[in-house]
This record gives structure tokens, sequence and C-alpha cells, in this order.
């Protein structure tokens, strides 16, 4: 299946390119171009669903274009009567069973794709993380591990990857179109689990896809796909950081004073309970601030006088300290990077 | 007789006339008016999205606003415009393919129109009273039962009146389509579009009531308290989704399905022919009406409901197809062999068979399940069911109404502004709506503010925004011919395309008695077969006699008036409890009302033979 | 049919209620409207039994519920719908005083009613302190049984107006379908009580 599929896709991916100007999209966004399994299956699904599509559409439009040309009332036969048919049996059933025997061809790998795709985890030593969606950001946790991020999911190459999803408020979709599907991630005992298995190495898109919210369209995250042993070196790294650990610098140390006085009643560094606002424990390899921003000191201060003006209806007070102190919390917070593992990693 | 009459007798008179009607065609009047404005209204919020929309990190309006934005156009034009112009037409036309003076409940008819009126404007009211809802038009609870301010509230109160006008509309068409066929209109001799109805206020019957639950408690969780949706004590927000969809699905068939049935009288008048598998065709309306409830959930595939729940709504889903794929089929052959006239009214219908089937089959494609977790909320859903809404509903209002206009106003739109509002309007959205299939698999969700930088969404979202702009061409070009046609044009004569059914039987517009005597079917397309054997119009059912009709009546304003004045009440009286007395006020006058129905006899008046025999001709 | 021929009918017909083609279209779209109303109360039956366990550490529906007063509560209406059959019984014979006398124990019983349902929700409230908002379970119940204690309170209402409005005059054609289609909704209140107290109290008691 897979070797024919492989040339309906070039040939699918190929015609589509055509359509768009703009192509399939970015290759870490885009659902046309697959990097994960879930991403593939959905992938193959779709372009079988499509042939079939195409194949109705065609005979439906030769039909419709035949009979607008030919059956057009001509000039000069105002008062023809056509025949006046009530129906035929034959043609009837065939346009009854024909689209049933296309659709059961589509029906049977669907229901095999949802129920591969509902595979949950059975062994101690997979890979578990738990998702929480909060307004306008994503908190990660690695089960067994102590070990909590938030906004830059990191996962092995090639590894399957269980998560299980929840929301601290409203309900929410997390979506990484270029590795797999979306799953809601809903308030309360609704619980639910899905996985990611990545085949390239490379930083990934992910959006929130349910409406939160004002900022709804800024709740963007990444999923940063390293090394197997790159990932192991990483998770030894979060697991060994020192959340007092003092920084080199003055400024950055009079950043983490202030840092502790004003920010750490909902912001966490090092392994903790999800808080009410994301946990910096790897801040300075961040892809982007607040999921959305370069990450530039001059952007983080920028957000951290005032995040309102970024991300509308976020939780975080605005004008909390001055832009001085929100400069050298800047400082403090730019160095935090307990890992040589970063999202450059994934990028060899 | 309405119009010319009235305004002989001045303004105040017109209105009068008009608050107070129970006759058909003058609340297909009212329904129309008011849900062309309500069109206009969600027109323009979805110009201002598309704006928003055009260029990558735009500003031209907040992200709170832009929320308010789509789910108002959402709201608006699902309920606030299909739905009366879908009762627009419901109204104009099958009391006249049926052979019937009127409604079977002239009064819940009007009922019906104010309710709807009370509730668009009390939605709308918002706007200027602190902000539209924000939840979107599926207000997914928590994120709708914890919205600040007032919006929702709006959003609640506001369905809750609309859907109760529907539900009564629904009821009515249901005993008017069993009651009161005329002699010899058996079942399987009613027009598809009568047939269309029938399904469609069955779905409504069945399909509004869980809506009207899920606002109670959606109303219930914000202005009193209650739990429902509230995780903290026990509450489980699923059961709104699933509420909300187990009337959300069947709704888009009452959306579709009486459009289906105006596209058949359209392409059998049209073609010239009879319509091809007939009985095919009301099997397949009926199928696809039983099928809309079963697969309320497809709607949920994301929700986490496990792959067995998932593979089943899957399965159910892709069967609709069949039935859709019958009527397809069922339609091009009837044109087949056909000599087809292109007028704007078929050029609508032409039109609405590609986009149509491209709709259906990106509906198939959604039913996929797994395939859904990459298209769910994304533009690839936004294009599918715009393909089918606009597509397939809004494509079918404008044929029917050009099609039907001569019925309901006497004159038949003018031809070239009819083709100049078509091709804009095609062109245009085809170009808005099949781009974003591929904006959808490219990675971009529905409902997004903002689209940033750098992730190649920028041409697609141009090309995009670009064809609203064709759409609104289109649309104002119908308003210009709307003016010019009662203007300029001359008198449609009854029967202006060679029609087939009985509504071409009467004059253009129809006497407010509809039938001088009740006509005798004698078949299917029962005005085709009287033609065909050479006579000029039906044969009469009875000989001519006093004809029995409903008094005029306002108390259906006066009791939609009441509920307004209670909905403001109920939403205010979370800030202050003095906004209560408002709640006892209105509802007072409601149930004041009723009570003046239920103990007032109300037995109609007599149109004497005499009376009618003077009028003569016609 | 004239009018005055549908206010004083000379010959009653058996079935007055569907003698006119009003009535007639009023008692097949009263069966529609119980048909849309079916589904609003599956609609709450599905919330209340999504919800019965929800009880947020209030109390639950073992510990609340007492099946005596339940089980008077459904005698007084299962006993309210029979009298109201009796009723109809007598307008189909054309026999106004024996009609209005069985509709009078009909809103008797549904008032007897009524006043258990207020003493339950009483008892609840202050001896329990179980109320609308102590929890999901709470908010589902008072739903539940709120709407069908409102229906009751709402039919009793029509009922009464009905009778008082036509005590002076006769059955004719023109009240009959009144009479037949509020009978009709007694029934089916009477039919959501059986599911209330089969789903809600019994199953909440033993299940």
């Amino acid at each position: 299946m897979k070797g024919w599929m492989g040339k309906f896709r070039a040939l699918f991916l190929f015609s589509s390119l055509a359509l768009v100007l703009s192509g399939c999209g970015k290759e870490n966004l885009s659902a046309l171009k697959p990097e994960g399994y879930g991403a593939e299956v959905i992938l193959d699904l779709m372009i079988l669903s499509i042939a079939i599509m195409v194949f109705v559409f065609i005979v439906v439009m030769a039909i419709y274009t035949f009979v607008l040309v030919r059956y057009r009332a001509k000039k000069g036969q105002e008062n023809y009567i056509p025949k006046q048919t009530e129906g035929n049996k034959a043609l009837e059933i065939i346009w009854t069973v024909i689209p049933i025997i296309l659709l059961l061809v589509l029906a049977v790998p669907t229901v095999q794709a949802t129920f591969d795709l509902a595979e949950e985890s059975t062994k101690k030593s997979d890979i578990q993380v738990e998702v929480t969606g909060s307004q306008f950001w994503w908190h990660f946790e690695y089960k067994g591990q102590e070990i909590s991020t938030s906004q830059d999911l990191y996962i092995p190459e090639g590894e399957r990857v269980y998560l299980t999803m929840k929301s601290s408020d409203v309900i929410h979709s997390f979506w990484v179109p270029s590795i797999a599907g979306k799953v809601d991630t809903n308030p309360g005992d609704n619980e639910n689990s899905m996985y990611l298995e990545a085949y390239e190495e490379g930083v990934y898109w992910g959006h929130c896809a349910e409406l939160c919210g004002p900022a709804h369209s800024l709740m963007d995250f990444r999923v940063v796909v390293v090394s197997p042993e790159e990932f192991e070196q990483w998770v030894n790294d979060m697991k060994n950081v020192d959340p007092k650990a003092e920084p080199e610098t003055t400024v950055a140390q009079e950043g983490q004073e202030l840092f502790q006085n004003n920010c750490l009643s909902c912001h966490a560094i090092g392994s903790a309970p999800k808080g009410v606002g994301p946990n910096l424990t790897n801040f300075g390899d961040r892809t982007k601030i607040a999921g959305i921003l370069e990450p530039t000191k001059e952007n983080l201060v920028d957000w951290i006088v005032n995040p309102d003006e970024f991300k509308p209806g976020n939780n975080m007070p605005s004008n909390l300290v001055s832009e001085e102190e929100a400069s050298k919390i800047a400082e403090y917070l730019m160095q935090l990077q307990p890992s040589k593992i970063t999202p450059e990693s994934a990028k060899e | 007789m309405s119009t010319a009459v009235a305004q002989k007798k001045g303004f105040g008179a017109f209105l009068w006339d008009y608050l107070t009607t129970v006759d058909h065609k003058k609340i297909a009047h009212l329904y129309l008016v008011s849900g062309g404005l309500f069109f206009l209204l969600g027109g323009l919020e979805a110009m201002i999205i598309r704006i928003q929309l055009m260029k990558p990190d735009n500003e031209f309006i907040s992200a709170g606003l832009y929320n308010e934005m789509l789910t108002m156009h959402g709201t608006t034009m699902i309920f606030l415009a299909a739905m009366p112009l879908i009762f627009a037409l419901m109204n104009a036309v099958v009391p006249l393919q049926i052979g019937a003076r009127d409604v079977a409940f002239p009064f819940l008819n009007s009922l019906g129109f104010w309710l709807f009126l009370a509730g668009g404007v009390i939605l709308n009211c918002s706007w200027f009273m602190g902000g539209a809802p924000d939840a979107g038009w599926t207000a997914y609870a928590p994120l709708s039962t914890t919205s600040p301010g007032h919006g929702v509230d709006f959003y609640v109160i506001g369905l809750q009146i609309a859907g109760a006008g529907t539900l009564i509309g629904g009821i009515n068409f249901l005993v008017t389509i069993v009651n009161m066929r005329a002699p010899g209109m058996s079942y399987m001799r009613m027009p598809l579009f009568t047939w269309a109805v029938f399904v469609t206020s069955t779905l409504i019957l069945f399909a509004f009531p869980a809506l009207t639950v899920g606002l109670f408690l959606m109303m219930f969780d914000r202005m009193f308290g209650s739990a429902f949706f509230d995780v903290n004590a026990g509450g489980n927000v699923i059961i709104w989704e699933h509420l909300f969809w187990i009337f959300g699905h069947p709704e888009v068939y009452i959306l579709i399905l009486p459009l289906f049935g105006a596209f058949s009288d359209i392409f059998s008048t049209f073609s010239k022919k009879r319509l091809f598998g007939y009985s095919a065709m009301v099997f397949a309306t009926v199928l696809i009406g039983f099928l809309g409830f079963m697969v309320w959930a497809h709607h949920m595939f994301t929700t986490g409901m496990g792959p067995v729940a998932n593979s089943i709504f899957a399965v159910t889903t892709m069967a609709i197809a069949v039935p859709t794929g019958i009527k397809i089929f069922n339609w091009l052959f009837t044109m087949w062999g056909g000599a087809i006239r292109m007028t704007t009214a078929m050029l609508w219908s032409i039109a609405f068979i590609p986009t149509f089937t491209i709709g259906g089959m990106t509906g198939v494609m959604l039913a996929s399940a797994a395939a859904d977790y990459q298209y769910h909320d994304t533009y690839f859903v936004v294009a599918h069911f715009h393909y089918v809404i606009v597509g397939g509903v809004v494509f079918g209002i404008f044929a029917s109404l050009h099609y039907w206009w001569p019925k309901m106003f006497g004159k038949v739109l003018n031809e070239k502004l009819g083709k100049l509002t078509f091709w804009p309007f095609f062109i245009g959205f085809h170009l808005t709506f099949f781009i974003q299939h591929f904006l959808g698999l490219m990675g971009m969700p529905r409902r997004y503010w903002k689209f940033l930088e750098g992730q190649g969404l920028e041409t697609g979202n141009m090309i995009s925004s670009i064809g609203a702009f064709f759409m609104a061409f289109g649309t104002i070009v119908f308003l210009i011919n709307v003016v010019y046609t009662a203007v300029k044009e001359e008198k449609a004569p009854a029967d202006p395309y060679d029609g087939r059914t009985l509504e071409w039987s009467i004059p253009s517009p129809p006497p407010f008695y509809n039938f001088k005597q009740t006509p005798l079917v004698r078949g299917l397309d029962p005005l085709w077969v009287e033609k065909s054997e050479g006579k000029k119009g039906m044969t009469p059912a009875e000989p001519l006699g006093d004809i029995h009709m409903p008094n005029s009546s306002i108390l259906p304003f006066v009791m939609s008036l009441g509920l307004f004045i209670a909905g403001f009440g109920f939403i205010y009286q979370v800030d202050n409890i003095a906004w209560l007395s408002l709640v006892f006020i209105g509802m007072g006058i409601t149930l004041g009302c009723m009570l003046i129905r239920s103990v007032k006899d109300d037995l109609g008046y007599h149109v004497h033979k005499e009376d009618l025999e003077e009028e003569g001709g016609h | 049919m004239s009018n005055e021929d549908v206010l004083n009918p000379k010959r009653m017909p058996h079935e007055p209620e569907k003698a006119t083609l009003e009535g007639k279209n009023k008692f097949l779209g009263f069966w529609f409207f119980l048909g849309g109303e079916t589904v609003l109360f599956a609609s709450l039956f599905g919330t209340y039994l999504a919800l019965n366990d929800s009880t947020a550490g209030g109390p639950s529906a073992d510990e609340l519920f007492g099946l005596e007063l339940v089980f008077i509560m459904t005698m007084l209406l299962l006993t309210s719908s029979l009298t109201s059959v009796y009723a109809i019984y007598h307008m189909k014979n054309n026999d106004l005083g024996k009609m209005l006398v069985w509709l009078g124990v009909t809103v008797a019983l549904g008032f007897a009613f009524l006043g258990c349902e207020i003493y339950e929700f009483y008892h609840y409230i202050h001896g329990e302190h179980f109320t609308f908002r102590s929890s999901a379970f709470g908010s589902a119940f008072y739903t539940l049984v709120g709407f069908h204690g409102g229906h009751v309170l709402f039919g009793l209402l029509w009922i009464l107006s009905l009778i008082i409005r036509n005590a002076k005059r006769g059955i004719n054609l023109y009240n009959a379908p009144k009479f037949y289609v509020a009978s009709l909704y007694w029934h089916f209140i009477d039919v959501v009580w059986v599911f209330i107290f089969t789903v809600v109290y019994l199953m909440g008691k033993v299940g």
C-alpha cells in the first residue's frame, strides 16, 4: 500500500502546488507535509478520500457539462415540450450502490486509523507527558521525571511520546499539524490522551485550535524534536537544575532578587506543579517569548512591563515592575539555560 | 390587495396592518425584510473579519472585538438570517403549493415571527450595551459561562426567545401540510419544496428543544449560580457540546433541506420536465432528515469520546452522502433531455450543483474521524461549511427569491441585474472559500484574530479577502434590483415561467384568501397536468361559497414585547435585584396575553360569496 | 360551518373536539408539541443522568430521598390523570356539569401534588441544606423536577381558566378542542412524572 500511496502523494502534492501559489505551507506547520506518524497516517487517509471524491466530482461534472451544453432550450423551439420521464430504476440503483461501495472503501481505513491513533501507553518505560492548557500558554510535566516546562515541548526523534491532556480553565485544543492531529484539553475529569511520534529532528509549530478567549490566536507553542541521545542529556540536565543557582553578572543577580520578590508567586523555576503562570526553568533557551515574540532582551522587557499589549486578556499583570526593573529581570531570565540541548540542537 | 389599499390609508394604518397581520403572505414579507436586514448585518461582520485577516499581524480591530464579530457573524447568519429567510419562503409558498387558504395556525404564525424578531433585536442590542457575545456561535462552556460582561447573556436570552418562535413555526407547518392540503393533493403529489418543508419542520420540532434545554442550563449557570458547567462543583462541560450539537447538526439540515426542495422545483420548471425520480427524491429527503439525528457527535471527534464512538459517528455520517448523492444525480437527470432556460433562478441552481458537490465531498472527508483530527477547527472546516451553507442555502435563497418574487410581490425581478448579482457573487464566493481549504491544511485554525508572518498563510488570506468584496458587490446589486424592479418593471402575470405547481394557478400576488375555490388536484405537478390537457387553469373542487378567514390580532406582537422586556430583566438582575421587576412586568404581559387569547373567543370571519362574485375576473 | 354553528351546534357530534378543521388542527398540533416536549424532557433526563453522581461533597440522592412522600405524590398525579379521563368522557356525552366536577377533582389533586413538591423542596433546602447551587447534582435535580413542577402549575392554571371561562355556557365545537388538548397536556405531565419517579427517585434510592 505504501508504494502506490507514495507515488500518489507526489502527484497530489504536485497538483495542489499548482493550485496554491504558496505550495503546501511551511514544513514545520503544514498538515500536508507530515513529519510524524499521526500526520502521515492522516495524510494517507486524506489522499484516499480526495481520490474518491475527485473521481465522484469528475463523474458529476461530466454529466453536468454534457447536460448543460446539449439540453439548452434552442431558439425557435419555445413551444417544444420534452418527454416527461418519471425516473429510471436501473440508473437510480447504480447511483445508490456505487456511492455505498466508495464509502465502504473509505470507512474501513478510517476506522482502522481511528483505533490506531487512539493507542495508549502500556509500558512504564514509555515517555509520558502531562499537558495542561491555560489561557494562553501550555504547561508540560514529564511523568516520573520531575521535570516541568512550558511552551517548548522536547521530545526524542522516532519514539512515541504519550500525552495526557487537560485544561486548567476553558477548553483548548493541542495541535501540532506536521506531527499529529489535535485533541481538546478539557477542564475537570474529562482527560484525553494522544501520542506524538516525530520522524525528523526539528522545531515544529503548535497552535491552540479551540476558541479560548481574546488571545486564542496567539497561544502558540513549539515541539522541539531532538535525537534520543540529546533528549536523554536534556532530561538529565533538567532534573539537576538548581532553582536557586546564582547568576554570574551583578545585573542578573539583582534581577534574580526582583524576580523572587515579584514573580515567584506565579512563575516557578525548577520542577514544580503547574502554577498560575508558565514555568521558566529553561527560559533562556525558549524559541519564542510567550510563544510569539522573538527572544530578544528588548522584547522581553516590553513583554514584562505590558504583557496585555501582546496577548490581550492574559492573566499576567501589567506595570507590576518598572522598565528598569524589568530590564534586570530580563537579564536574569535570559541566562536561564540549564541544558546544552536547545532548539538549536534540533536544527542540525 | 394589501400594499395598494394600505398605502391609501396612510402609513399608520399600513404599519398597524403588518403589526396585526395573520396572513401568511404578509408574514412572509415580514420574515423577508427582517431576515434580509440581519443578512446585511451578518455580511458586514463578515467583511470586517476578512479585512482583519487581509494581512499578517493586522491590528484593524482588537482581539476582543474580533471574537465578538465572529460570534455575531455566525449567530446572526444561522439564526437571524438563514432561518427567517427560509421561513419567508415557507410562508410565501407552502400554503399556495398545497392549495390552502392559510396556514393551520395563523395566530401562532404571527407569534412565531414576532418572537424571532424580539430575540434577534435582543441579541443585537448587545452591541450597544457593553459588548456582544464573544464565545463563538457554538458558545462552548466554560468559555461562555465564564465570559465577563453581559455579552453571552444576550446570546442566551436572544436565542431562547427566537428559538421558541422557530419551534412554533415548525409545528404550524407540520399541521398545515398534514391537514390543509386541497382535495387530491396526496402526500406523493406534493411538490418537493413542500415535502422538504415538512421534513424540515419535523427536524425543528425534535431538534430545537435540545437547544432550549442547553440554553436554560447556561442561563441558570450564568444568572442563578447553578453548577452544570462548573467543574469545581462537579459540573461537566461536555454536556453543553452534546446538547448543542444534538440541536446543531439537525439545524444544518433544517437550513439546507427546504432549499433542496426549492432547487427541485426550479430545475423541473426551467427544464420543462417533471422531476426525475420523484419518489426517490422524497425518500432521500426523509432519510437525510432521519440520519441528521444520528450524527451530531461528528462535531466532537477531538473532544475525546474514544475510538469506538468516533468510528460509529464517522460511519453514520458517511452514510448521509448516499441520499445526498441520489439527489444530485436526480437533479442532473431532471435536466437531461429537457429544454433548459437560463433564467437567473436557474443560474443560481446550476451553480449550486458543483458548489454543493464540493461541500458534500469535503463533508465526507471530515466524516473520516481520524482525518478530522487534522481538519477539525481549522479553515478547512470553515471552507466546508461555507460551501454547503453559502453554496447551498444562500444560493438557494437567491434562486428561490428570483423564482418566487412575482408570487410574493407581483413583479419579476430584472433579469440583467439578476445576472449581475450572480456572477460577482459566484466568483467571489469561490475566491473566498476555495483557498480556505488549503489554509486550514497549511495550519491555520479557525477563529484566529491574527495570523503571524512567516507561516506561509499570507497569499491565501489575501485572495480570500478579495473574494469577499466581490460577494458584497453582488449583494448590493441585488438590493438595487429590488428597488429597480419595484419602480420600473411591469406587473407579472399569474404564471410567468410556464409553471407546474398550484401557486402558479392564482394571480401574482394572490388575493388574501389565495384560492377563490379550492382546486382539485389530479396528479403530481397539478397545474402542468391541467395545461397538458389543454385547460387554462385548475378545476375547482367545490362550488363558490363563503370563505372563512382568521381575524388579525395585535396579541402576538404584545406577547413578544413582554418576553423582550422580561429578557432584559433576566440579563440585568445579576447586577441589581431591582431589575427583576422587569421580569415580572414582561412575563405578566406575556402570560396576560395568553390568558386573553385563551378566554376570548376568536372565531374569525367569512368573506361572502356575493363579494367574491363581484370581484369577478380571477 | 358558520360561527353560530360552532358556538351553538344543533346536534353535538360524538367527537366534538375534532368536528371542525380548527379542532383537528389543534389536536394534531398539540400532539406535535408534545413530541417536542418529549425531547425537552429527554434532554433534561440526559443531563440529570450525567450529573447525578456529581455531588461535590454535598448530600447524594440516596441520602436525600424518602420514597413515602414521592409515592403519595405519584398516586395523586396518577389519580388526577384518571379523573381527567372521566371529565373528557362526560365532555363527549355533552354533560357540562359532570365534566366540570371531574375537572375540579383533577385540579384539586394537582394542587395537592404541587403542595407536596413544595414541601419536599423546602425540606431539602432547609433541612438538608441541599440547594440549586450546592452541586451539579443539585442543579440537575432541581432543574428536572422543577421543570416538571412548572408544567404542573401551568396546566393547573390553564384548566382552571378553562373551567371559569366556560362554566356558564355549554360545551360547543369551539371550546371542546380546548378542553381536550388541556387533558392531553395533563396526561403528558403524568407520564413525565412516572419517568421522574423511576429515574430520579427509585434509581436514586436503589441504583
